[in-house]
């Protein structure tokens, strides 16, 4: 996959557990949980929904760096690659 | 025989619109099952039958506004047979029986001594005090009105005929407006008092961070699963908070069914419960709070979990406010509150050291506890969760 394909994929999980957001008017740095308004059973959703997507298995440990779309563009390259 | 009719669904819900029926006239049900869905102020809950048997007909329309106890289904016991006339006579006898009122009786009032008319002040437009009231809080002006009171007079529905067409309303404005009663039925009917600790969650979020260690995530156990299973357990020692107050006084239940305050992403907010916790061990716990929370979320709730609640929990989750008093959900009798956690100084063996505390806060029922119930139940909650293991 892409960098952007794996983007929209991160994009796409993140739509479906917060529906009411629309994807464009998500900003590269906005924090999914401080500004986003994800809580904490929203973030493990996501990452079992993302796990299941990409196979990849994201540790507690490294969720500050899944906290916006562009750190987690790169965490997942990397974790992909 | 049985009429199966439309059940409570919740302490401030009268009536719900039948968008969906489930089953169809010949099909078995058991106790339990789902039968049709109902759209509420609270978003589509799934109607559970309590009769058991077979569907001998579906009495109810779709899309039509149904109040509690209107009839919904006649089911069938197995091996009973129907003489036609009974059953003539039991639809009658259904259409006769009046919907489940919940205002209390009025109070009888004296007699009023006959009112003479008496002519009004020029200028002056006739009208009642109450229609006044109304017509200023709509901005209208009385002297527009037609009056269908005595003497010409305006009258409150005179005023109330007058104002703009109700726009319909959205399904959140829905929502707040059934918070907003139940909330203040509550605090009308309910005397509330409050008791307050300072938790040290230094020891369970530690425990939580190595069990989930290695795990895939979809076992990891988050916190507030923590504080449920604390919330269940402690409920079980201390009977007193968990149980429905109803007009013959506090009645404690066998089983703890904990609601979960779940906000929802539109800003509403429910709290459906999880039925029978105390047979679930954590891992059960948090698996069916996240297919709670999910559901929650989707709208798609069942009316046993509106309605079979016997304490809820309320967590404001990982950021907001240090603490919550929070209000109880009638007819339960207490509600357990927990602020966000914080990094906070700690004295820890006669020294000051930086720990993880969470501010939780008992809402109580003064009719079924007092201080002393409420303190054991925080002081079952605090040894729980300083020893997460046993959770």
């Amino acid at each position: 996959m892409t960098p952007d394909q794996i983007r929209i994929a991160f994009l796409e999980e993140l739509t479906n557990v917060a529906p009411d957001i629309e994807p464009d008017t998500v900003g590269p740095d906005d924090h999914i949980q401080d500004d986003l308004g994800l809580d904490s059973m929203d973030v493990l959703t996501l990452v079992t929904a993302l796990h299941d997507r990409l196979g990849v298995d994201i540790p507690e440990v490294d969720y500050p760096r899944i906290a916006t779309v562009s750190l987690a563009r790169d965490y997942l390259v990397g974790r992909l690659a | 025989m049985a009429v199966f009719t439309m059940p409570s669904l919740g302490a401030d819900m009268e009536a719900g619109r039948l968008i969906e029926w489930l089953v169809a006239p010949g099909d078995t049900v058991a106790r339990g099952d789902i039968v049709a869905v109902v759209e509420t102020q609270k978003g589509a809950i799934e109607i559970e039958c309590f009769e058991e048997g077979t569907v001998r007909e579906l009495l109810a329309d779709i899309g039509s506004d149904l109040p509690v106890g209107a009839p919904l289904a006649m089911i069938q016991a197995e091996g009973e047979t129907i003489p036609e006339a009974v059953v003539a006579e039991q639809a009658t006898t259904v259409e006769a029986e009046p919907p489940v009122v919940s205002a209390p009786a009025p109070q009888p009032v004296a007699p009023i001594p006959p009112w003479t008319l008496q002519a009004p002040a020029a200028g002056v437009v006739p009208s009642s005090p109450a229609a006044r009231i109304r017509a200023k809080q709509l901005g209208l002006d009385l002297a527009n009105l037609k009056g269908s009171g005595p003497g010409g007079a305006i009258v409150l529905a005179d005023v109330e005929a007058e104002k703009a067409p109700q726009t319909k309303r959205t399904p959140q404005e829905e929502m707040r407006r059934a918070i907003a009663a139940a909330m203040t039925r509550s605090k009308q009917t309910i005397p509330h008092f409050y008791l307050s600790q300072t938790i040290d969650v230094t020891p369970a979020m530690d425990w939580l961070a190595s069990f989930n260690e290695g795990k895939p995530p979809s076992e990891r156990v988050l916190l507030g699963a923590l504080f449920l299973r604390a919330t269940v357990l402690a409920a079980a020692k201390v009977k007193t908070v968990n149980g429905h107050f109803t007009e013959e006084g506090f009645k404690p239940s066998d089983k703890i069914n904990p609601g979960l305050a779940v906000a929802l992403r539109s800003g509403g907010l429910v709290a459906p419960a999880i039925l029978d916790a105390e047979q679930m061990g954590l891992v059960e716990l948090m698996a069916a709070m996240r297919d709670l929370v999910a559901r929650a979320r989707a709208g798609r709730l069942r009316s046993s979990e509106m309605t079979e609640g016997t304490i809820t929990l309320s967590s404001l989750g990982d950021t907001g406010a240090e603490s919550m008093a929070g209000v109880i959900f009638p007819p339960q009798v207490a509600l357990v509150g927990i602020g966000a956690p914080g990094l906070r100084p700690w004295v820890i063996d006669g020294t000051v050291a930086p720990r993880q505390l969470v501010t939780l806060t008992i809402s109580a029922d003064h009719r079924a506890n007092d201080g002393r119930q409420a303190s054991r139940f925080i002081a079952e909650f605090n040894s729980l969760l300083s020893s997460p293991e046993a959770l």
